[in-house]
């Protein structure tokens, strides 16, 4: 859908700079909505795209820039002032009540009067005519809890047209919505497009943004990096722009990882079929063999993280078997993960990996220490050489075993927790983004590590945002996209490229969340593993 | 890195997280000893000692039993508000026990009286532990219906009435004394004893505070925090009954309205007075000595001034606010702040090595304290 010359946007923002204390969270960075039109804001995690909202919003006072609306320089002083602007906002968490009616909720801040009281007759005549506009049949005075996600979704959406917004902002409307449930949704927003209301549309989900959209700015870093229409933007250059290298460049990664022979025909460490969990991933089947890494690469929600809590018992799977070394054995916590040698270290270090007030070597025995319970200590002469041992091997600085870990850098508090892993001399170790956010030397460090415990035996799962890491290290990767595995690639010669994985995850797919039983097929994708 | 041994030691004396409790012990005492002389004197008689500091140590017992537990139970980042009720429960139980036996005046009876109350405080524990750690209920609601309702399950067992009993082997339990020393005070001695031994000595203490500092961590660790929690309450229950019976023995009169009454606030003043913070995490057993003695050494501080009894509890504030302002991180910083621009001003060649050196030395001590 294109627009002619001339057609003024309804909002302009130029040069917009946004600061917190010691970083630019966002650099001069330019977004224009058009009326009548569904604009994708697309970028990694932490690229700027919440921080841009919230500036439009009004929850982020800007430091530099302008922000034009309907031609006028305006000042967003606050969320109110975006309100009177015409600017609407559904956020990703349903922001409602849920123990008031439709109505209510609706309606909430302009409920009609009478005198100084509320007149519900009214109120609820006009919340149902609302919810007819969105085709929505549901009675306006029923309790909204009693209603399915998606459907509150929808009455979030008809609140915010109670106050007739120009501007509407959905961010990531479709993270808790089953299929049938999104294309309701989409029907919806189309709707209002065509009303002429501007629509800023975030999600994870390429396919959804390929369907929905008809622009696509893109932010790196909290940079503008370009406003594309869609038409003109093939998947593969998006995903190219949102992470910044070009799949030529992404070749140049150094193969430095030596050939290891995974036991292919010994008995798998781990085995899943059907593993899944409603809202986070469907049907996943996953085999580790001893000495084999596994990666999973995929956009972030793309399902890769949740694949990994399930496999860990820190999600509890609705549905799936695990067997490990043939035996079917569930997994349903981390403490039955842990006691049959399967351990995860988290994405999030600071909130489920670290204890912060307790010292390194407290922190290195606390998972050995559980496997052995409470009432049997580790001696401490056997804690010692433990400490020891992995303070040299890991080369943690600074090397003092009584230093409270939050007083280290985040590499040096990564690697305490894989010698906390370690530790428990797991069979399968599963990393999530184990080297986000330290420096070159310790991720250096972390991946030789890996790969020399691969070739003693040890099972893995590597997740990385960066691809070169996940092959780098992988002998097998498995390609994520919205909560499925689409593909399963072979990395055992170090062959596989970049622009392979970006391939494999912008290749179109038919399958759809919920009926992705088998893997789908593509032209474009290479090698099929064969184990 | 050049400062002087005896600097260091000063540093670390100073930056020890005790300092400032011990200090206002020490006031405490030298402010009554002052007011009133030989109060500080300890004596001999019948082979027992005796004086002012003997009978802090004996009051002392009651509130460092009941602090022990709630230091465990405040280290996983929860509270027992029944406390003081659990104590009214057991000795209303023991009390009720030996009453209706024949054999009151005889060791084994009292020793099975003693018990039963015990036991009865460890289901309570056991109760308050389920439901906060099992149910998921919220410490302070969860511990709040027992420090209601208790009191009235106390009722019932002495069937409103003010049970008393003769007992010689009860009373000795409150009144005796044993080497010298006054009973509770030998009782409290070996819990304290036992409860850091089995707080430090396993990894119950280090569980403890993982759960308290990073429950989430702690999970994906694999740490049994449901079992290590329920225990928690659950020692805190048998440290409240045996509390219980320490105080109620001398009189040896079971007044389910008043026993224990405002002791769980007590309890909480000592963990606190001892540098353990109600967040959870981190906690000191011989912090929690130094509060149960400043608590007693005030209540008795109130006598020695002769200061009407109705504004103990004022006196009570003023002190234990402040050891907590001494204590506050805020104020410390801003202090060192002063104090290191005053010493760059007399000699510019040093800047502020003290911190620097501190942090570098034990970066556990400095963080203790800040």
């Amino acid at each position: 859908m294109s627009h002619p010359s001339g057609h003024a946007p309804v909002v302009e923002m130029t040069g917009i700079t946004i600061e917190f204390p010691g970083v630019k969270a966002l650099d001069s960075v330019s977004f224009r909505l058009f009326p009548g039109e569904v604009h994708a804001l697309m970028g990694e995690n932490g690229a700027g795209k919440s921080t841009l909202i919230k500036a439009l919003t009004g929850v982020y006072q800007i430091a530099a820039g302008t922000v034009n609306i309907d031609g006028k320089a305006v000042r967003i002083t606050g969320t109110d002032a975006a309100q009177k602007a015409g600017i609407s906002t559904v956020y990703q968490e349903v922001n409602l009540c849920g123990n008031l009616s439709v109505a209510e909720n609706i309606m909430l801040g302009h409920e009609p009067r009478f005198g100084p009281f509320i007149s519900w007759r009214a109120l609820k005549a006009q919340a149902a005519t609302f919810l007819a506009r969105l085709h929505l049949d549901i009675d306006p005075s029923s309790k909204l809890s009693e209603h399915s996600i998606a459907v509150q979704q929808l009455c979030a959406i008809a609140r915010s047209t109670v106050v007739q917004a120009k501007v509407l902002i959905l961010d990531e409307p479709t993270s808790s919505l089953q299929q049938a449930e999104v294309d309701e949704l989409f029907a919806v927003i189309r709707e209002l497009r065509d009303q002429g209301v501007a629509i800023l549309f975030v999600s994870h989900f390429l396919d959804q943004i390929y369907e929905i959209s008809d622009r696509i700015t893109v932010l790196r870093n909290g940079s503008f990096i370009g406003e594309y229409m869609v038409s003109d933007l093939p998947r593969l250059q998006l995903i190219e722009k949102m992470i910044g290298r070009s799949g030529a460049e992404l070749e140049k990664i150094d193969k430095t990882s030596e050939r290891r022979d995974p036991q292919q025909d010994a008995t798998p460490i781990y085995q899943a079929a059907g593993l899944g969990k409603f809202g986070k991933v469907e049907n996943v089947d996953i085999t580790v063999h001893p000495g084999e890494i596994v990666g999973l690469a995929g956009l972030l929600g793309s399902g890769r993280t949740e694949t990994a809590r399930l496999m860990a018992g820190v999600d509890r799977p609705e549905h799936g078997e695990t067997s490990l070394r043939g035996k079917p054995t569930p997994i349903n916590d981390p403490k039955t993960a842990l006691k049959n040698n399967i351990v995860y270290s988290s994405e999030d270090r600071k909130k489920e990996g670290i204890i912060g007030d307790l010292t390194v070597r407290e922190n290195i025995a606390l998972a050995l220490q559980s496997l052995r319970g409470v009432w049997r200590p580790i001696p401490k002469a056997e804690l010692d050489t433990i400490v020891e041992r992995y303070l040299t091997a890991l080369r943690i600085y600074p090397a003092n075993p009584n230093m409270l870990i939050r007083n280290l850098s985040g590499g040096n508090q990564q690697k305490v927790l894989l010698a906390r892993w370690l530790a428990t001399q797991p069979e399968l170790l599963i990393l999530d983004e184990p080297t986000r956010g330290i420096d070159i030397g310790a991720k250096a460090d972390i991946q030789r590590l890996v790969v020399e415990q691969a070739r003693e035996g040890m099972g893995f799962v590597f997740i990385s945002s960066e691809f070169e890491e996940v092959l780098r290290v992988s002998d097998r990767v498995l390609i994520f996209k919205d909560r499925v595995i689409t593909d399963d690639l072979d990395n055992a010669e170090h062959t596989l490229t970049s622009t392979d994985i970006l391939h494999a995850i912008a290749a179109l797919t038919d399958a759809k969340p919920r009926d992705a039983a088998q893997p789908a097929t593509h032209a474009t994708v290479t090698k099929e593993h064969n184990a | 890195m050049t400062t002087s041994p005896v600097q260091r030691i000063v540093g670390a004396v100073w930056h020890h997280r005790l300092f400032w409790p011990v200090v206002a012990l020490i006031v405490l005492l030298l402010a009554c000893q002052i007011n009133s002389p030989g109060f500080l004197s300890i004596d001999v008689r019948n082979g027992a000692l005796f004086g002012q500091p003997i009978d802090i140590l004996r009051t002392a017992a009651t509130p460092l039993l009941l602090a022990l537990g709630m230091a465990l139970v405040i280290a996983t980042a929860g509270i027992d508000l029944s406390v003081g009720a659990v104590m009214a429960i057991s000795l209303a139980v023991s009390l009720t026990y030996l009453q209706g036996s024949a054999s009151a005046g005889e060791v084994p009876t009292v020793m099975a009286a003693v018990a039963l109350g015990i036991g009865v405080a460890l289901l309570c524990g056991m109760f308050n532990g389920f439901l906060v750690s099992v149910l998921g209920i919220q410490p302070f609601i969860a511990t709040m219906i027992l420090m209601v309702a208790g009191r009235g399950i106390a009722m019932l067992i002495t069937q409103a009435q003010i049970t008393t009993v003769t007992s010689a082997p009860f009373k000795f339990i409150g009144s005796g004394s044993v080497f010298g020393l006054p009973t509770p005070v030998v009782i409290a001695a070996v819990v304290f004893v036992i409860v850091a031994v089995i707080v430090r000595r396993t990894a119950l203490g280090m569980m403890l505070e993982s759960i308290g500092i990073n429950r989430e961590a702690s999970r994906l660790a694999g740490v049994n925090s449901r079992g290590i929690t329920w225990f928690a309450y659950a020692l805190a229950g048998v440290l409240a009954g045996l509390a219980g019976i320490v105080y109620g023995a001398p009189t040896m009169a079971a007044d389910a309205n008043n026993i224990g009454l405002m002791k769980e606030m007590d309890a909480i003043m000592c963990v606190v007075l001892g540098g353990t913070l109600l967040s959870g995490g981190k906690f000191y057993l011989s912090g929690t000595v130094i509060g149960a003695l400043i608590l007693t050494t005030i209540e008795r501080a109130v006598i020695i001034f002769h200061l009407p009894s109705q504004i103990t509890p004022l006196f009570k504030a003023i002190v234990i606010i402040a050891v907590c302002i001494a204590q506050s991180p805020e104020l410390r910083t801003w202090l060192h702040k002063a104090g290191g621009r005053m010493r760059t001003k007399t000699p510019p060649s040093a800047p502020s090595t003290t911190a620097s050196t501190s942090s570098a030395d034990d970066p556990r001590k400095e963080v203790a304290v800040s």
